[in-house]
């Protein structure tokens, strides 16, 4: 396990919190670098099945950052996301992927020491939980 | 010439999709005058061995409804694979794992427990489980190898058409049957039912305003259904918007929400859309209302993927000591 190096895959939105990561790297503040940034347009464009594949193709975590709930550039595009996270997470569970190992979070564009800490704090838990290596399901040899 | 070879076989089903065949009524008769059946193990007495003695190719199209959950199903669809040109996996298990692959959702032990163990219908005071080999008066028996996830059927062999429906509908067979015997069949590879999700062909699409919430999930067990009103702004669970339209919206027409038997509408992941659809509709802007909501849909994943957990994302529950 002391090798373990943790691939985290985070979902952040343009206008809060991939501007709050890209101040973060500006003041040089220093978060694991196995976090794997994508920028999306907002958190409500994450699409769950996003968020399935990152797990099922090798991600130890899964982050989805967006703006305050009340800031969301597209109004309630952050709520939205809110509850299909909620629900998302009660599911990923009967699967026997732990509820830690996804987080959603808000971040806005002048929070950059909020993204560092976020980024620690899921660094640690994954640390924590170990390799998820969810083989899922293991495709047998399709003879054709 | 000679007529074309038709084989149907069973897997891990309930074996309503070969009813659902039966179920074409009389136009049965005029298929099986055209075509010549090989194997149907649920209606005519052939055997495996018969099947064996085919040249290989030779069996113009198979039909194989259920997943894959037991090396005799493996091994009699191995078989069928190199015996046809065209296989078709009929129905929803045998495209996506169906109903069966809920089990996907625990491992083989509590499988066990549950079915010869706990179950209050079964009495089995020496705790027999089922073993690939024991030991019978001085005979070792053995039975087929159970596995401990289901496997679509595509997992296991080539598959050509996908046909979708828990059990597919009399007017889809029916279509697939002439296109096999006239030809007219798409690309390989294409699931024979529309792209598009239900809510396009549903009656009661007219009836959903541009904006509603759903304030709490009930069942539908709980309410008397308005029966032409959309029932997601009944605030029941419908899975329509996540699902393939083609099957001619027979459980709305009956007032019960659809249950997602058509599976995905579309190479995605026919939970994650439905999570991604909730999440539009329901009530609750704060993680404690959302949660208020959420708490109605006791089982997620087994709401969402009750056709399709074996072709879910996530496929199967983590195993745990790897």
């Amino acid at each position: 396990m002391a090798d373990f190096k943790p691939k985290i895959v985070a979902f952040l939105c343009n206008w809060c919190s991939y501007e709050g990561a890209d101040k973060a790297g500006g003041q040089k503040l220093n978060y694991y670098a196995g976090i794997k940034i994508i920028r999306v347009m907002c958190s409500g464009r994450v699409d769950p099945y996003f968020v399935l594949k990152a797990f099922r193709e090798g991600a130890d975590g899964v982050m989805v950052l967006g703006c305050h709930p009340g800031d969301c550039h597209y109004r309630k595009g952050n709520i939205s996301a809110l509850k299909r996270m909620r629900l998302l997470e009660k599911m990923i569970v009967q699967f026997g992927v732990e509820r830690e190992r996804f987080m959603l979070d808000w971040i806005s564009a002048g929070e950059s020491e909020k993204f560092q800490k976020t980024a620690e704090k899921m660094t640690s838990r994954i640390l924590n939980l170990g390799p998820l290596k969810l083989e899922g399901y293991v495709k047998r040899k399709a003879a054709q | 010439m000679t007529k074309p070879k038709i084989a149907i076989s069973w897997n891990s089903s309930c074996g309503g999709c070969d009813e659902s065949i039966v179920d074409i009524e009389d136009k049965i008769l005029d298929i099986a005058a055209k075509v010549e059946f090989v194997l149907w193990p649920c209606a005519m007495d052939f055997k495996y061995d018969h099947v064996r003695a085919l040249p290989d190719g030779d069996i113009t199209v198979s039909l194989i409804n259920g997943g894959i959950q037991n090396s005799h199903q493996e091994e009699i669809a191995r078989l069928i694979r190199k015996k046809s040109k065209t296989v078709v996996a009929f129905g929803a298990c045998a495209w996506l794992g169906g109903v069966p692959s809920l089990i996907n959702l625990k491992n083989k032990e509590e499988l066990f427990k549950s079915s010869y163990l706990e179950s209050i219908s079964v009495e089995n005071p020496r705790k027999t489980l089922p073993a690939i080999k024991s030991k019978v008066d001085n005979c070792t028996l053995t039975l087929p190898e159970i596995y401990d996830t289901l496997y679509k059927l595509d997992d296991i062999i080539g598959v050509d058409y996908y046909l979708p429906g828990c059990p597919p509908t009399a007017d889809l067979i029916t279509d697939l049957f002439l296109k096999l015997i006239e030809g007219g069949l798409p690309e390989k590879g294409a699931v024979l039912a529309p792209a598009r999700s239900l809510c396009i062909s549903c009656p009661r699409n007219e009836t959903k305003p541009d904006n509603f919430e759903i304030d709490e999930i009930k069942r539908i067990h709980e309410i008397i259904a308005d029966p032409e009103k959309c029932f997601l702004v009944q605030n029941l669970l419908c899975m329509g918007p996540s699902t393939r339209d083609g099957c001619g919206c027979s459980c709305i027409k009956g007032n019960m929400p659809c249950t997602g038997c058509f599976g995905p509408a579309d190479k995605s992941d026919q939970g994650a859309k439905m999570i991604g659809t909730l999440g539009s509709i329901l009530k609750g802007s704060t993680e404690s209302e959302a949660d208020r909501v959420i708490d109605g849909i006791a089982d997620p994943a087994g709401t969402f993927y009750r056709y399709s957990t074996a072709a879910s994302m996530l496929g199967r529950k983590r195993k745990e000591d790897r």
